[in-house]
This record gives structure tokens, C-alpha cells and sequence, in this order.
């Protein structure tokens, strides 16, 4: 498998390093369902057959955390982008959407 | 025997201006640059080169390929020798020593033959029924047994002398396969600028336009297949590589190849590997390896003589061999035709083609009318006759008489099936097509195409026309711009065949599978016992198994089982190959990682002077660090640590601890960064102060520990085990990518640019007053426990200065530059001489963790949480932090859970193990009364007896209490006493001075 690292370009996956789902965001901690919340993080995945979105690390190159998406049946990658970008971008919705409510 | 009685005077590719000998079963034979072992074999007239795996029947040559399931030869002795090597593939060289297998106490006088009477007992499953009573028999009788009477070769014995490598291509256009289509698909897409690379598993090009001395574009073969490969030459972004067989497609445009780059000679010449590994990454691919002629299933089928027909036209006009005197051809297609005027031009006397449609095309009437052999229509071979070789065949004719017809060569065709196997490495599935009786390529790879015979297209003018359609369209899909030129001319073959799997009333074993020893009756067994589906037969019987992969062998067994239950072929299943296409050494696989070069070494950088003075090292990770240093006088390796624990506690010692991990971590929100992924708080740290900190994983189970520094009001400076430094940078950077981008943090590690050493014992101030220069206080007012400073030593060299513990004693971490490490160890060492220093190793300071009941990776082994190793009271409830809510499950908070405690033997002369079980002292020694483990041991020469470290179920509350340490792997039972886990100046007093 190859991944276009959005930095160094498309690499072996022997650059990187896996660590899994991309699509749970950790939880307050505060919250009063905050061990339901953590261990729903932690450990429940979808396993979908299809599009996943996962974190990659550049460990053998930039150092970025990437989101990659992925086919899980083709292993065809559809995107991969800086997890950072990915996660400003969420927490701006985040911030907004509250916004929107209060 | 005269000397190849068999070569023909002229024709083929084989350099006849020289001569190559080499043996086979100790026989000397000449050949010539050009050969394979087995056309050389063939050339000299000899057809019997081995015993079969199960019932050890003299097998011959039945290809000419990589699809060869029967000559499998011994080649090279002594520790290159190879075993399982296929005949038909590997080239001769002058001293080439080759053997037969399988065999005992000769080829031709086989001992183990007896099984072939025996051979209703070694049905398909046999292992599994004959040998199940009683179980115990197994491993020390029946399997040792089994396997000196079956299976085939012996591999070496000693390690492998080769060199192997890998390397790395890419390319726009990869092409598998050069023969015709191959060839016109890398012209074509080559001559648009787009890098191809070509691969063939063959040490020549041209594949079956060579084997069929065709006629392209009014050249023969040898001349049109020599014109393309110089233009090819000529075109300086393609590369052709012979004898490099793509084995696997990956992800990605990514395929394995295997070149054998010295494979063909008797040794690699000096920095040559013997085989190199490739990863090809392609834009495109185009598939043309080609396809596999399939043999019929008749009467000992598998007698020496009875070959392929297409495999004979290759002997014939490939090699200029001659490989009978007399045949008959038994074939159910159109394209084997040409096999007769093959053969008859090469003086080979035709009796019969033997043809088992009742009908066939005029195509075939008008090429056999043209020779002297007789056409013999909806006939079929029930059985070859001869032992060792070929003798004659029975026929059954249209009539339904049998008549026999005396021949030593019968060339078999039951029609082609398409060498696809790489088109469902990824999951694609073929699809069957009725027009060639096989399947042909369904679903595809990504980026690959599919042309000439491997896609079905069997005649040589499809594979030149589809060589060059594949040829532009993959240059232009991978971005170039193509014309589609004409494709060079040729004669179309006719193809046409009628199904003939296996030949009903055969007399004699017929098989299916020859590497295997499965015959058609294995398949009928297997259906009567129910293993019908396609991945049953294949495991019951071991059919399409071992190094050939069923080539020949698959899809006449569906077949036939198609037959058997009345399904169509489709519906029995389909033949899905993985990878590799053919077999891949292992040492190519580990290329040069192989003995100390597994991985690489990371020296510390005291490395050179700790050599210079005898230490002994141990790898821990990829570093090499001392040991111990042992000095003369000295009998083992524990007197020398207890010297150097000794010294140390008593004096002052040096122990090289570059190796823990070391990040840089700065910005405005460093402080907010580092707490959040400590256990303990870190905001009320102050600048000049270390800490001692615990890291969670995000389950709430402990994941490493280390030091924090706080260097400035934003910059920190944190270490980590030297097992976990990557791991913790990498959790680090998640951390900060990822949870909390907002961070305004930079983080590098810098475990290679800081050289650190310890400076441990109670002299330890004093030898460090000798080099730091006089502008700093380092007294313990100025410079007290858990302080950190920017100093400089020697003179003006920047240091850190860290004033940390693992010892439990007065000690010091001072940091230079990694280019200043080696000096600085040799200063050190030459300042602290008047103190008695000493340096020491991991072991000394291991023994001085255990003393002290400091955790390490025993303790910190991914099962244990804060509190279970006595680090409950730092972790902070005031904040949250990775890991601290599912910290809180009540599996990690239960009581029940084993925790730290210090042990000691009850008879201090008793020696302490680690991984001993915690039995209560009366309990008896059940696994239900497991209270816990020893995860570290040491001697320690300051309590002078062994201690250890342990796990222990409310091991809080059994102070003073004795228990046994049960080891029964090694017979250990030993009382031991349950302590604190601090067995050194448990008041914490010397750290402080």
C-alpha cells in the first residue's frame, strides 16, 4: 500500500505507523457520562465494510498525523489529509454549531 | 551413450559454438549456454529424474516452464544446496551438480516403489485415517516414518553463503511477461517516453514465439524477438530484466519481483547478490505472462516420456532437442496440431495424432495430412505403456476398439489455461470462458491490463494485436501521448477445442496432480466422503499444493469434480491464486538483515572508550550498552557488579544514560501540553526543578515513566525509558496534532544530540567540582535534589546539569552535546580516579533499581496501572489527563489486584528467580491460588543476598509475612518474605547528600 503523504508526497506504508479510527473525537472528561463516553472512545469501532477514516503517523518521514481515508474491502485510499488541519476544522464546526444553539 | 544423442544438428537458441558439463546423479553430460537443466537432460536422452512424493513412481520432464510439477532436481551441494529445484527453469553452468530425489538407494532401483503397491493405502486423507490411533504414536512414529518415505528434497544444512538485496523501481508502465504481447506492449508504450519496466521469469525473451518458431512480420521469431529487444536497448527509460519473475501484486501499484541475478552461475562474483528482491511500483501494469498448457487425465499419465505438447515444441525449437524417437500426440484442440510437423522435422517419427473429437476441424486434417503420421479422430489414450519410460499407449478408437501404438515420447494437450494468477492477488475473481474451456481474468488490479494468452487470447496475432492496444492504453492512462501503431503481422492460430478432462476406462493410476501424487481417484474419493468444495479437495487431498502451486493441476481437478457432482465448472468453484506466482527464497526476503545486520546498532556515545576498556555489552533495543566492565581477577560477571554496585554506594560511579529517550518540548502552552498527559500534576513545577512523572495510556494502564525538567517558563525538557522513546514522541505528537492542535507547542526529539551520563555515589559532587567550570554552584544549597541548571564544563563547553537519582544516592545527570559524549566520559573518568571511580552497566544499575524498588519495563509491562506498582499517590485527581478516567474502571481500581512489595529469601543463601508464582505458605500450588508473580530479581551486595520485586495480591497488607516463590519449570520452591520494596536507604536520605 501506498500513502501520498500531504508533506513528503506518496510513500511505502513501511513509512508509517497505524493507530486506528479517526472518526471518535476523545470526550470531556467532566461529563457526568464521562466513563461511558471514554470507554465508547476507546474501544467501540463500526468495522464497516467500505470508507474509513483512520490516523496515520509519518513515523519514518515528517512526523505528521495524517487522516487517511480508506477502503476497507480495496484498501483503495480515497484522501489523506494533516490530522491537524482535520481537527481545527472539527472543533471550529464544534464552536460554531454551539454558537448557533446558545 | 554418445554425447547429446539427442541435440539436432541445428536450430533454437542454444549456443552450439560452446560447450557446458555438468552432472546429474554423479554422470557427467555436455549441454550448451542456452540450456535448462532439462533440455540438457533431454539432449543426452535422458527422461527418468526423479520418484514421485507419495508413491515414489519414476517421474520425467513434463514442461518446459516454471509450471513444472515433476522434474524437481537437487542442484549445488554443501551449504548451497537447493532443493526442489524445477528442472525446466534452471539454467546449466560449467560444474553445475544436480541429483535426482527422492530415491533409495538409486533412481533406478527405488526401495520406497513398494508404496506405489501399497497405494490404496495412501489414498487422499490417508494421513488422516491410517495413522490416528493411538495419538501418542504420532509425533515420535508415524510422522518421522512418513517423512523419510514421502516428500521430496533435502535442503542445506549450514547457513547460506549467498548475499541477497533488495532494491526499489518505479516506473509509469510495468509489463509482466515477454513474450510476443509483453514485447509489443513495452515497444508500444516505450516509444511514447514512458518508463516501462519489463520482467520475464525466462533468461530469454520472446516466450511461445521462440517455443513455436513463429513468423512475425516476415522475420522468424529469433530475429524479430532480437530487433525488439534493441530498440528497447535503445530507449533510455526502459529497462528489460531478465530472470526476473514478478511474484506478487500489492496495494498501490506495488508488485514483488525476484531477480536471480547470479542464479546462472556456479558463484555470485564479489559484491554480485545472488538474487535481489524488487518492490516495482507502477503506474500501470500490463499482465502478458502468458498461459499453461494442461495435460490430459489418462493411464499412467505420468509416465517418464509423457510431456506436454507445447513443452515438446519448446525442446524441439527452442533447444534444438529432440526429446523421443517415436511419439503420438493426444490432444482435444486445434493449436497442438503443429506439434506433429514440429516433430517430424525434427526426425522424429509421428505414429498418431490422437484426437478426441470425432470431428476435428480441417485445420488439423490438412497439418497432420501434410506429415506421414495418421490422424486418429474421436479417439483417446486409456493408458501409457512402460515403467521408466514410455513404451507404447493403448487407444481406444471412435469404434470403441482399443489398439495399441508402440512409441517412447506421447505430447499431450487438453488446451491452455491463462497464467491470471496475479489478477486475483488482490481479490479479483476470473471468470470461466467456454470458447478456450478455462478461466480467463475477471476483475482486475487497479491499473492493470491484461494481454495476449493470459487474457485468453491464445493465437499469436491476438497477443501482437493486444500487446500493442494494451501497450497505448496504459501509456496514455498513466499520462502520455500515444498513437496506436499497427501491430507487426502474423498467422492466427486456430484455437478451437472440445472439453476432455479425464479419459473414461483409463488402465492405470491417472493423475491429476503430479507434484502431489493426487490422482483422479483421490478426486472421486474425496467427492464420495463429502469434500466437495473446492477448498476441501484441495486440503484433503493436497492437490495444488507445494512449489508448482497446482499450475498444471487445478482446473482439471474442478473439473472433474464438476463432473462428479454434476455441476458446472463455474459452479464448483474457481481457481484463486496468492501470492508468490512461483517460490521466493527466504533469503530474499531478508536481504541483508540478516545475523548482526538484522537491525541496525546504535552505539551511546561512551561506546568507544567502555570497548577500549573491556566492557561486555547487551543490546537493549537497537543500542549496544555496557553491560558490565569486568576487570582482571574478577570470576564472573556478578563479581563485577557487585563491585560496581559497591562502588558506587560507597564512592561514585558512571553509567552512560544517553540512551533514554529525550524530547524538547516548547512554546506558550508547553505546561498546558505536559500536564495533560502525565498522570501527576506538572503546572506547580518550577522552572530549575525536575520532576519525576508517570504517562497513562488512554485505558488507564501504565505506558512509561521519566523526568520532566522544567528548563524555562516555556520550555521543557522530559525523558523517557529507552525502550519507549519512540513510542512516547510518537503518543506526544498525537497528543499535540491531534487532541489538542490548539496547543501552541513544538516538540523534536533530541535523544541522539544530548550525550548523558550519571554520575552516581557519594562522592559524586566532588568529581563533578573537577570539571565544571568555577562560575557555577553546584553545592547543595545552589544546586539541591530535583534541581536543573545550564551549565558549562571543561572549559566553556555548554552542559545541563540535572540533579537526579535511579541509585538511590547523591547523584547528578550532566548533558553535553552528543559530539562531546566520548570526551567527556574520558575526562570524567580521569577526574574521578583519585575518588576510586568506576564506570557500570545496565546490570549495576539494575541491581541498584531493584534495591531501591524503582520500576522498570518487569513492572511497567502494559498489564499494570499507578497503583498496582506503588505509584497510586501521584496520580492526580485534580485534572484530567490521559488515562485517568478509564483508570477509574473497577477492574483497574480492585483491590483484588497484585501490587508492589520487595522480597527476600527466609534462607538468605537461597537464590531468587524472576517469574516465580506467589503461593500463600500452606496453600497448595494451584493455579486458583495464584496470588501473584517475582518481575524482578538481583543479588544485592548491600543487603548481601538476593532481593526481588513483585506482584503480589494485597501485597500492602502482608508485610513480614512468608510465602512461597513456586517456580516449577526450573524447581523452584522457595520461602520467601514478603518486605518493603525499598531495600536500600529507605528514608530517601543520600539522594539529598
Amino acid at each position: 500500500m501506498r500513502i501520498k503523504c500531504p508533506c513528503c508526497g506518496e510513500r511505502g506504508v513501511d513509512e508509517f505507523a497505524y493507530y486506528g479510527d479517526a472518526s471518535v473525537t476523545r470526550p470531556d472528561a467532566s461529563a457526568p457520562t464521562a466513563m461511558a463516553d471514554f470507554i465508547a472512545y476507546a474501544y467501540e469501532r463500526t468495522n464497516s465494510a467500505g470508507l474509513h477514516r483512520e490516523l496515520w503517523y509519518h513515523a519514518a518521514g515528517c512526523h505528521l498525523w495524517l487522516v487517511v481515508t480508506r477502503n476497507m474491502i480495496s484498501h483503495e485510499i480515497a484522501s489523506v489529509e494533516i490530522a491537524r488541519d482535520v481537527a481545527l476544522a472539527r472543533s471550529a464546526a464544534g464552536n460554531a454549531s454551539e454558537g448557533k444553539a446558545s | 551413450m554418445t554425447r547429446q544423442s539427442h541435440r539436432l544438428s541445428s536450430g533454437g537458441i542454444v549456443d552450439r559454438s560452446r560447450t557446458v558439463r555438468f552432472s546429474f546423479d554423479g554422470v557427467m553430460y555436455d549441454g550448451h549456454p542456452g540450456d535448462t537443466l532439462a533440455s540438457a537432460l533431454l539432449a543426452n536422452g535422458v527422461t527418468l529424474t526423479g520418484r514421485s512424493f507419495k508413491y515414489h513412481r519414476p517421474r520425467g520432464i513434463l514442461s518446459a516452464g516454471s509450471e513444472e510439477p515433476s522434474a524437481l532436481v537437487e542442484l549445488r551441494t554443501g551449504p548451497r544446496r537447493e532443493a526442489n529445484t524445477k528442472a525446466t527453469t534452471a539454467e546449466i553452468f560449467d560444474g553445475l551438480e544436480s541429483a535426482s530425489q527422492n530415491r533409495w538407494p538409486s533412481l533406478r532401483f527405488d526401495m520406497m516403489a513398494i508404496n506405489s503397491l501399497l497405494s490404496p493405502v495412501f489414498v487422499a486423507g490417508f494421513y488422516y485415517k491410517t495413522f490416528m490411533w493411538p495419538a501418542a504414536f504420532w509425533e515420535k512414529l508415524y510422522e518421522p516414518a512418513i517423512r523419510r518415505a514421502a516428500g521430496l528434497g533435502r535442503a542445506a544444512l549450514t547457513a547460506d553463503p549467498d548475499v541477497y538485496e533488495k532494491a526499489t523501481a518505479f516506473c509509469d508502465v510495468l509489463v509482466i511477461g515477454g513474450g510476443p504481447a509483453g514485447l509489443t506492449a513495452a515497444l508500444t508504450a516505450g516509444r511514447t517516453g514512458a518508463r516501462v519496466i519489463l520482467v520475464d521469469e525466462n533468461f530469454a525473451l520472446g516466450g511461445r514465439a521462440i517455443d513455436d518458431a513463429s513468423e512475425i512480420d516476415g522475420k522468424s521469431a529469433t530475429a524479430w524477438v532480437a530487433a525488439v529487444e534493441a530498440e528497447l536497448a535503445g530507449m533510455k527509460d526502459v529497462r528489460v530484466m531478465r530472470r526476473t519473475t514478478a511474484f506478487g501484486a500489492y496495494d498501490g501499484g506495488t508488485y514483488g519481483a525476484i531477480e536471480r541475478v547470479s542464479d546462472h552461475l556456479e558463484t555470485a562474483p564479489e559484491g554480485v547478490p545472488r538474487q535481489r528482491l524488487w518492490h516495482i511500483i507502477a503506474q500501470q501494469t500490463v499482465l502478458a505472462a502468458g498461459a499453461t498448457e494442461r495435460p490430459i487425465v489418462f493411464g499412467n499419465n505420468d509416465r517418464p516420456g509423457v510431456m506436454l505438447a507445447g513443452a515438446v515444441r519448446t525442446y524441439v525449437n527452442r533447444f534444438g532437442v529432440r526429446p523421443g524417437e517415436r511419439a503420438v500426440v493426444f490432444a482435444n484442440n486445434d493449436y497442438a496440431a503443429s506439434t506433429v510437423s514440429v516433430l517430424e522435422r525434427a526426425g522424429v517419427e509421428v505414429v498418431a495424432l490422437v484426437d478426441s473429437r470425432t470431428a476435428p476441424p480441417d485445420y488439423v486434417s490438412e497439418i497432420v495430412s501434410a506429415t506421414e503420421a495418421r490422424l486418429i479422430s474421436g479417439a483417446v489414450v486409456t493408458s501409457v505403456l512402460g515403467g521408466q519410460k514410455v513404451k507404447g499407449v493403448q487407444v481406444r478408437t471412435a469404434d470403441g476398439r482399443t489398439i495399441k501404438l508402440d512409441c517412447d515420447l506421447v505430447a499431450m494437450s487438453g488446451g491452455w489455461n491463462p497464467n491470471m494468477q496475479m489478477t486475483t492477488h488482490l481479490g479479483g475473481k476470473p471468470k470461466w470462458n467456454d470458447e478456450i474451456t478455462s478461466f480467463v481474468p475477471g476483475t482486475v488490479p487497479p491499473g492493470m491490463v491484461v494481454a495476449g494468452a493470459a487474457s485468453g487470447a491464445l493465437s499469436l496475432r491476438d497477443a501482437l494485436d493486444g500487446g500493442v492496444a494494451v501497450g497505448v492504453s496504459s501509456a496514455v492512462a498513466a499520462g502520455f501521448k500515444a498513437a496506436a501503431g499497427a501491430a507487426p503481422k502474423a498467422i492466427h492460430e486456430s484455437t478451437k477445442i472440445s472439453p476432455l478432462w479425464r479419459v473414461e476406462g483409463s488402465r492405470g493410476k491417472s493423475f491429476v496432480d503430479l507434484q502431489n501424487d493426487v490422482a483422479a481417484s483421490d478426486i472421486d474419493l474425496s467427492e464420495r466422503e463429502g469434500f466437495r468444495s473446492v477448498e476441501h479437495l484441495k486440503r484433503y487431498t493436497t492437490l495444488g499444493m507445494a512449489t508448482d502451486q497446482g499450475k498444471t493441476a487445478n482446473v482439471n481437478a474442478l473439473a472433474i469434480m464438476a463432473e462428479l457432482t454434476k455441476r458446472t465448472i463455474p459452479q464448483t468453484g474457481m481457481t484463486l491464486a496468492r501470492p508468490p506466482y512461483t517460490p521466493v527464497a527466504l533469503g530474499a526476503f531478508a536481504g541483508h538483515h540478516r545475523g548482526k545486520d538484522f537491525k541496525p546498532s546504535r552505539r551511546p556515545p561512551s561506546y568507544a572508550w567502555a570497548k577500549e576498556n573491556g566492557a561486555v555489552f547487551v543490546e537493549t533495543g537497537l543500542w549496544l550498552r555496557p553491560s558490565y566492565f569486568p576487570r582482571n581477577g574478577e570470576r564472573d560477571w556478578l563479581e563485577s557488579v557487585n563491585r560496581e554496585v559497591n562502588t558506587v554506594r560507597n564512592a561514585v560511579g558512571i553509567c552512560d544514560v544517553s540512551t533514554l529517550g529525550k524530547i524538547d518540548v516548547q512554546g506558550a502552552d508547553a505546561a498546558q501540553l505536559i500536564d495533560r498527559v502525565y498522570m501527576n500534576g506538572m503546572k506547580t513545577l518550577a522552572i530549575g526543578k525536575c520532576r519525576y512523572g508517570g504517562m497513562m495510556r488512554e485505558d488507564g494502564i501504565l505506558m512509561d515513566d521519566g523526568t520532566i525538567a522544567r528548563l524555562a517558563e516555556n520550555h521543557y525538557f522530559i525523558t523517557t525509558t529507552t525502550a519507549n522513546a519512540v513510542k512516547v514522541s510518537q503518543h506526544l505528537e498525537l497528543c499535540h496534532q491531534w487532541l489538542w492542535p490548539e496547543l501552541d507547542v513544538q516538540m523534536i526529539s533530541a535523544t541522539e544530540q544530548w550525550a548523558q551520563y550519571a554520575i552516581a555515589g557519594p562522592k559524586s559532587r566532588e568529581l563533578l567540582q573537577k570539571i565544571v567550570d568555577p562560575a557555577f554552584d553546584i553545592s547543595d544549597k545552589g544546586f539541591p535534589y530535583l534541581q536543573v541548571g545550564s551549565i558549562a564544563v571543561c572549559g566553556g563547553i555548554k552542559a545541563r546539569l540535572f540533579r537526579l537519582s535511579f541509585s538511590g544516592e547523591r547523584a547528578y545527570e550532566i548533558g553535553v552535546p552528543a559530539r562531546f559524549g566520548d570526551a567527556l566520559m574520558r575526562r570524567l573518568m580521569e577526574a574521578g580516579r583519585e575518588f576510586g571511580v568506576c564506570a557500570y552497566g545496565t546490570e549495576a544499575l539494575g541491581v541498584m533499581r531493584i534495591e531501591k524498588g524503582h520500576i522498570s519495563g518487569p513492572e511497567l509491562n502494559g498489564t499494570t496501572t499507578a497503583k498496582d506498582v506503588g505509584l497510586g499517590g501521584m496520580v492526580s485527581t485534580k485534572k484530567d489527563f490521559i488515562g485517568r478516567v478509564l483508570g477509574g474502571r473497577p477492574g483497574l481500581i480492585d483491590p483484588e489486584r497484585p501490587v508492589l512489595v520487595g522480597l527476600r529469601p527466609v534462607d538468605r543463601s537461597e537464590r531468587l528467580r524472576s517469574g516465580a508464582h506467589f503461593i500463600a505458605r500452606d496453600a497448595t500450588p494451584t493455579a486458583d491460588n495464584d496470588d501473584g508473580y517475582m518481575t524482578s530479581v538481583a543479588y544485592s551486595p548491600s543487603n548481601g543476598h538476593w532481593i526481588g520485586l513483585g506482584l503480589l495480591r494485597h501485597g500492602s497488607e502482608r508485610k513480614g509475612e512468608i510465602i512461597r516463590a513456586y517456580d516449577p519449570v526450573r524447581n523452584g520452591d522457595t520461602l520467601v518474605e514478603v518486605v518493603s520494596p525499598c531495600f536500600v536507604d529507605a528514608e530517601g536520605e543520600r539522594v539529598r547528600g
